[in-house]
């Protein structure tokens, strides 16, 4: 082909620039949408039943002399909160279905749709109806743990099946719904049994919602999060290598079984304690990984971060439209998160059928 | 070029297979010799695969492989991959990783030294291999954008980046057109005879593996059909005793000519 040294050069130089370019886009691509994020996140806090400007938002965090008691309460125990649990559980959900996508090679997985968030959501209710507690954790952690606990029952289930040869990737999905359809009834037998108080609680994750963000829950979602975080950007090399098949990722030396097990914990803790605060958020973690991949490929140096940003930001702009939608109701963000997942669900298993 | 490796590779009592079945029970070949280049051949299930995949430690297995004076077998895969790459037959389609990427993947998955290198020398590293592949003007093309055969070269320039020491490759050739194929045999020679790489390769076309091999292991049922040099291991005894055909095979400057003519009754 190119054997004349000049001509090799040439497409050598190019692809060196070519390549440094690509990663220049990718950075510039990955700080867009944290600066996207941060306007969703201030569109987010300056809109809900109250009318209070933006002015008065701002006014209300930084100078809250200046607003009435009420009118501050609402924007510092009300609207910011709200907005900041959509950007962490939107991070949060988005990570682990990326990661969810590149260890089970499965682009139909994320937590909600593979019944890891029923799990958890059943691990929590199970916590809430037997009042369960253990010394020397705080309450604010018990529920989390148990959605946790559950949670990475049903992924080590989900990976063992994926690595059965029985299973396809469609196997693997539908054993996903099955979970979805047993959690969902075990949770309904919690309520059944559960008293008027815990069965108030239950009700909530029925359907996802903001309205429960508190500094406490938002602090042990956050220190998940950073705890998290730099693990999964440490494997980023591996996975990207995972993606390329498991015989050969092993061939250049990752061990492959450390690699699932330790991100399958990932997964669990994230997709449990975003649904142990929020209840079940539909389709975030297939949504946001999808978006990440189109813009900037499978290179998951650029992928993992990516996600996290696309899922904060859908997120953070679903919570927007779940005020704004019906004028002076508060809809359940889970429901505006479902309207736009479907499609992207549907179309995802419609475009697949040249993969077997 | 660099340094030349001298280590021979030796397979001794290595025994291999699934869970439900065992595919190769007690192999011993003698040593391959460093820059040695050796094909696998046989028939369906003969067990080459297998015997590639047991080299290169994915598959659990029984026995000594040796390079040199070191013990492969029960080292971690980390330090296996140092010295041993594994090429597999296919490299998934949609993936959306450009050819430079996925060979700079393959390289920084995990160091086959342990010098940390500036991005200009990975890169450079990497397009080193592509053009060796041929396929420099596809470096930045998705993997996903490519056909069977150029995706079959951008898996071997994958496995090349990491510079084994030992090169395993399966039917590293079966998705390319004659142009291709015969660039592949030369790289791979080449390769042996500048580093003393051991090539070891499953092969399906006999004519090519008589011509580009230094020995030819034939394989069947898992175990050592005939050994040797091409003309002494392809033979119309050995093609009758393993592939179940009646052929002739006359030597020839070039290599083997190899007639096949007819089938015999399983």
């Amino acid at each position: 082909m190119t054997d004349s040294p000049a001509a090799t050069t040439v497409t050598r130089e190019a692809a060196v620039l070519a390549y440094g370019e690509a990663l220049r886009r990718r950075t510039a691509i990955v700080v867009g949408l944290g600066v996207l994020c941060l306007v969703a996140f201030a569109l987010d806090i300056s809109t809900g039943p109250s009318a209070l400007p933006l002015r008065d938002v701002w006014a209300g965090l930084f100078n809250p002399d200046a607003l009435t008691p009420p009118q501050v309460t609402i924007i510092r125990d009300v609207r910011l909160p709200y907005a900041l649990m959509a950007i962490l559980v939107g991070a949060a959900l988005s990570l682990a279905g990326a990661e969810m996508q590149t260890i089970l090679n499965n682009p139909l997985a994320s937590p909600f749709t593979l019944g890891v968030s029923s799990a958890a959501s059943f691990g929590a209710a199970l916590a809430i109806v037997l009042g369960l507690s253990l010394p020397f954790i705080p309450p604010d952690w018990m529920v989390p743990l148990n959605a946790f606990i559950a949670a990475f029952a049903s992924v080590l289930l989900l990976e063992a099946l994926a690595r059965s040869r029985a299973a396809g990737v469609e196997g693997v999905v539908l054993f996903g719904i099955a979970l979805v359809f047993t959690f969902n009834a075990l949770v309904a037998l919690l309520q059944f049994v559960a008293s008027q108080e815990a069965l108030s609680q239950l009700v909530f994750w029925g359907m996802g919602s903001l309205t429960r963000a508190t500094w406490s829950n938002l602090t042990v979602l956050a220190v998940v999060l950073l705890a998290v975080v730099p693990f999964s950007l440490r494997s980023a090399h591996a996975m990207t290598a995972l993606r390329l098949g498991e015989d050969r990722a092993r061939s250049f030396g990752i061990d492959i079984a450390r690699l699932r097990f330790l991100s399958l914990l990932r997964i669990s803790a994230l997709a449990a304690t975003a649904v142990a605060f929020v209840g079940t958020i539909g389709f975030i973690g297939l949504v946001g990984p999808h978006i990440a991949r189109l813009m900037l490929g499978e290179d998951h140096r650029f992928l993992l971060p990516a996600s996290m940003l696309t899922g904060a930001l859908v997120m953070s702009l679903a919570s927007v439209v779940s005020k704004v939608l019906v004028p002076g109701a508060l809809l359940p963000v889970g429901i505006v998160t479902s309207m736009i997942g479907v499609p992207v669900f549907l179309l995802l298993i419609l475009r697949r059928p040249e993969r077997v | 070029m660099t340094e030349r490796y001298a280590e021979s590779l030796t397979i001794e009592g290595v025994s291999t297979g699934y869970r439900d079945r065992r595919i190769i029970d007690g192999l011993t070949l003698p040593p391959f010799a460093p820059g040695e280049v050796v094909s696998l051949i046989g028939p369906n299930a003969a067990g080459k695969t297998t015997l590639l995949r047991a080299l290169a430690g994915l598959l659990p297995a029984e026995g000594s492989v040796r390079l040199g004076e070191r013990e492969l077998m029960g080292v971690s895969l980390e330090s296996r991959a140092r010295l041993v790459t594994y090429m597999p037959q296919s490299l998934p389609q949609r993936v959306a990783l450009t050819v430079l990427e996925a060979v700079i993947g393959a390289e920084r998955a995990s160091a086959v030294d342990r010098t940390e290198a500036t991005r200009d020398a990975i890169v450079g590293r990497a397009m080193d291999v592509i053009e060796r592949v041929g396929i420099a003007h596809l470096a930045m093309a998705g993997l996903d954008h490519l056909s069977g055969g150029q995706r079959q070269l951008a898996s071997l320039a994958q496995a090349l980046v990491r510079t084994p020491r030992v090169l395993l490759l399966d039917e590293p050739i079966s998705a390319l057109d004659l142009h291709y194929q015969l660039k592949v045999m030369k790289l791979v020679r080449a390769l042996s005879r500048e580093r003393g790489m051991i090539i070891v390769m499953v092969l399906h076309d006999l004519a090519i593996a008589a011509r580009w091999s230094d020995r030819v292991v034939v394989l069947s049922g898992g175990t050592v059909a005939a050994d040797g040099p091409p003309a002494a291991a392809i033979t119309p005894e050995v093609l009758a005793k393993v592939y179940k055909v009646t052929a002739r095979v006359h030597s020839q400057p070039a290599g083997l000519h190899i007639d096949i003519e007819d089938t015999l009754p399983l």
